[in-house]
């Protein structure tokens, strides 16, 4: 996957002229995958646990619409704002997965239906105005601005390639701590080429893009909220006994119940941290696109849905990591971003997505028939 | 003469990744006979079958299978079936809510022009039934049948075809006594009429009591043949050729134990299952004592496992209406699994893939689940710690495993099964309910099974019931036992008073 999204990006780069590596694109196409990126974070969850949830694209929708009448008609100051939207969010996930778990609704009709109700509450919270104009600066630079940078006259961000830094030692560290680990207890490691291959790979990707965005403004404040979402929930998959349920959960539901997990409990939560991110998702595109309107939301869950699969989420439940779901996010993006930039028509869009998309989960279920 | 045997298979080889599953196997089978299929787990049995009926390709192996004199290439199960072998596996493969003259015919539907001929279907089904001496209506749907008659509807759907040589794998294996001594009848009858049969079985009673001839595999190897009218089969012998080894006895021997107080008490359990309206469980009273083994024996449906997970926090819903559960003096009723564990009580599943593991996740996620509050340290689960846990138990059990990190998909019966008693012994409870532990297991992994549970009581003064349908193992392993029958409990045993006889009466009922 981490090649592939390599391959698409050096396609890009050559068919665009260098336009794509730029660092004004690099950042764009970090704006423009957050907030589906979020969602794939979810959703991986969602996806793990044999569920679906289709209603995300129309909840990041309306909460996103909530953000903006709240600080345009009611005037909240936008730490309030955030934080009851993103209460909201949480409430929403409460109320489906409480009628998925405790009322017995499959998840497919229950989002389904919240998918109708949250798309109607968009546009009715929108009567009013149409579009609502956001002006807060703040919250306009969540999805718009960049990390601030130490003063210098260098013309290079200098926090940026610090951070850049710190990261490629962080990966180099732990991907050898885990590899040591797993000598010592002799599991099944890739062989040494491999291993170096792949940690120059991805050190370089790293690298060459904090090398580029230092270059120019630095790294943009999404990618450091996705990166720190990123972080909570690999660590709580990998790490927690509430990750561990959900594998559990969804490698066979009836074991992980008789082994004295709370399935409905894990699921819901499941849910509510779905609706948690899809609220996060609508505070990233209500600044990105710095208003909210009705047409907010639209298929984002179809995005969530194809990055998780893409990033090798199997569809029979079990087995997903979230870091890959972001790959795949960025598979999708760097297509679409890339696609934009040549002003191919957007049918052919629609195409290549999903003909990328059958291909890579096609090629999953082969590989782990095997 | 060419004619005697309908079946010769032939240096058969077939290898998987890194295993070569069965090495050079000779097997013939006389036609008209009854021919059975014995050896631990991972003997090879159900590879050489699949190899013969085709679910592993000609090509995919290497040696020759001469069927009715010819050299047979089966690419496909169609291919096998068109030459007359069915398979009836252990797992049955049938629609449950489709009526039983559609399963019959499915996959070789009676057509009349381009139109399937239901009417011809039922009177032809109706007379398959009567062959297989199952009298109900044809148009039944198929899950309205216990397990026992549902096998029949397979062996009918099989004799529909026209077969000549019908395999069964494991077919008593889910069967109560009742219908495993009537499958017995009716494959003496299909002999009787001319239909050769394979029976791959784990139950030396039956096969001593049924084969015509034996053939034992070991290690994916042929090591013997054994006919019922020349050779020594014995369930002795025929052990000593499964295991490569004399099995002195089958069940440990136990030290004589001192048995604590009463550990853990059911008091009038009724429950009612919600679905049906139907009471399963009437007035139930058990108790047992710390350190001691209890048997619950009954036949099929007579309620065993429904009593176990009525009080094991009831994860399945039923309606129960009175009752209570007391452990170690103290009354509780469990609302969940996790709250009758965290009171002492644990279950082994019966069913080891369905609700018993995570199959495709490793030894060591499938080993601590049960207890994770035990490694975590703040909110992180501590890596090092479980992976020395679930080492620990891999050694202690005996778990034939390359490592943790395997799935637990890729190991056999036994070994799962040992996993799945690790989870639990993880979780050091009180009271441990093992459910059918040996079902489907061999006879070495048996043993250990029967030694660990010795262990257990004796070393950690736990108290285990055991569900089993097997009589030999109630017998002997358990200091005492209750007989269940349609709900009720119909008798209290102890070890000394207990025959096959006494029990079997009470199981059907008969006081």
């Amino acid at each position: 996957m981490y090649i592939a999204l390599v391959l698409i990006m050096l396609v890009f780069q050559i068919w665009s002229g260098g336009k794509f590596f730029k660092p004004s694109n690099i950042s764009n196409l970090f704006n423009q995958a957050a907030y589906v990126a979020v969602l794939a974070i979810g959703m991986t969850l969602i996806l793990i646990l044999k569920h679906i949830d289709l209603s995300v694209g129309y909840v990041a929708g309306f909460t996103g619409a909530i953000c903006a009448i709240l600080m345009q008609t009611y005037g909240l100051p936008v730490w309030a704002t955030i934080l009851i939207v993103l209460v909201l969010g949480v409430l929403i996930g409460l109320y489906q997965g409480t009628v998925i778990m405790r009322v017995g609704v499959p998840a497919f009709v229950t989002t389904l239906a919240g998918m109708f109700i949250f798309r109607g509450l968009l546009s009715l919270v929108l009567e009013k105005n149409g579009t609502i104009a956001v002006s807060q600066d703040a919250f306009l630079k969540l999805c718009q601005g960049f990390i601030p940078d130490i003063p210098n006259n260098t013309g290079i961000h200098l926090v940026t390639m610090l951070i850049g830094i710190v990261a490629v030692v962080f990966v180099i560290y732990s991907m050898l701590k885990s590899r040591r680990n797993k000598q010592k207890y002799q599991f099944k490691v890739v062989s040494t080429p491999v291993f170096v291959v792949e940690l120059v790979l991805i050190s370089s990707i790293i690298l060459g893009i904090c090398m580029v965005l230092a270059s120019d403004q630095g790294i943009p404040w999404s990618a450091v909220i996705v990166g720190v979402i990123l972080a909570v929930y690999t660590y709580m998959l990998n790490k927690t006994k509430l990750g561990r349920y959900i594998y559990g959960i969804g490698g066979n539901d009836q074991a992980a119940e008789l082994s004295g997990v709370n399935v409905k409990l894990v699921t819901q939560f499941a849910f509510c941290s779905m609706s948690f991110l899809a609220a996060v998702s609508g505070i990233l595109y209500t600044s990105r696109i710095g208003s909210a309107s009705p047409q907010a939301g639209n298929a984002f869950e179809m995005d969530a849905i194809a990055s998780s699969y893409i990033g090798g989420t199997a569809v029979s439940g079990g087995v997903g990591k979230v870091t890959n779901a972001i790959i795949g996010t960025f598979v999708i993006m760097a297509l679409t971003n890339g696609m934009l930039m040549k002003g191919v028509n957007i049918s052919y869009q629609y195409i290549v997505k999903g003909v990328i998309f059958i291909i890579a989960v096609a090629f999953d279920v082969r590989t782990r028939r095997k | 003469m060419d004619n005697e045997y309908i079946l010769e298979m032939r240096n058969i080889t077939k290898e998987f990744p890194g295993v070569k599953a069965l090495d050079n196997v000779n097997f013939k089978v006389k036609r008209g006979e009854i021919h059975c299929l014995v050896g631990e787990n991972g003997a090879g049995k159900s590879t050489l079958m699949k190899v013969l009926s085709g679910v592993w390709k000609y090509g995919t192996y290497t040696g020759d299978i001469v069927y009715e004199g010819e050299v047979q290439q089966f690419r496909t199960i169609a291919d096998s079936e068109a030459k007359g072998i069915a398979i009836i596996y252990q797992e049955l493969a049938l629609f449950p809510e489709l009526p039983i003259y559609e399963n019959i015919y499915f996959g070789h539907e009676i057509m009349k022009g381009h139109q399937i001929d239901w009417n011809e279907t039922i009177v032809r089904s109706k007379e398959m039934l009567d062959k297989v001496r199952l009298r109900v209506d044809p148009s039944m749907p198929v899950k309205r049948l216990n397990t026992g008659n549902q096998q029949l509807v397979e062996i009918a759907k099989a004799l529909s075809k026209n077969c000549k040589l019908i395999i069964f794998d494991e077919p008593t294996s889910s069967l109560n006594e009742d219908d495993s001594q009537n499958l017995l009848k009716l494959m003496r009858e299909l002999k009787e009429s001319g239909i050769t049969c394979i029976m791959i079985s784990h139950k030396l009673r039956e096969v001593t009591a049924i084969a015509d001839t034996i053939t034992v595999l070991r290690d994916g190897a042929t090591i013997c043949s054994l006919d019922a009218k020349k050779d020594d089969i014995s369930e002795a012998n025929i052990i000593r050729n499964m295991v490569g080894r004399s099995m002195d006895t089958v069940y440990p021997k136990r030290a004589k134990r001192e048995l604590g107080d009463v550990m853990f008490e059911i008091k009038n359990l009724t429950v009612e299952n919600p679905n049906t309206g139907r009471e399963i469980l009437h007035n139930v009273n058990l108790k047992v004592r710390r350190g001691e083994i209890v048997g619950l024996q009954g036949l099929m449906g007579a309620g065993r496992t429904e009593c176990a997970l009525s009080v094991f926090g009831n994860p399945y819903g039923y309606k129960i209406k009175s009752g209570e559960v007391v452990i170690d003096g103290v009354s509780h009723f469990f609302k969940s699994p996790a709250d009758a564990i965290k009171n002492g009580l644990a279950y082994v599943s019966e069913d080891r893939k369905g609700n018993g593991l995570v199959l495709i996740q490793d030894v060591r996620f499938n080993t601590t689940l049960a207890n994770l509050q035990a490694l975590v340290k703040g909110v992180a689960i501590n890596d090092n710690e479980e992976i020395i846990v679930a080492n620990r138990y891999k050694d202690e059990l005996n778990v034939k495993t390359p490592s943790i990190a395997q799935k637990v998909n890729n190991l056999s019966g036994g070994n799962q099964q040992k996993v799945q008693i690790a989870k639990w012994l993880f979780v050091s409870p009180k009271v441990l309910i093992l459910d059918e532990p040996t079902r489907g297991i061999d006879v070495g992994a048996k043993y250990e099974i029967y030694s660990l549970m010795n262990k257990m009581v004796e070393e950690d003064g736990m108290s285990i019931i055991m569900i089993s349908s097997e009589l030999p193992e109630v017998l002997g392993m358990s200091d005492r036992l209750y007989v269940m029958s349609e709900g009720y409990i119909t008798g209290e045993l102890t070890a000394e008073e207990a025959t096959e006889e006494k029990v079997m009466r009470m199981a059907i009922n008969l006081g």
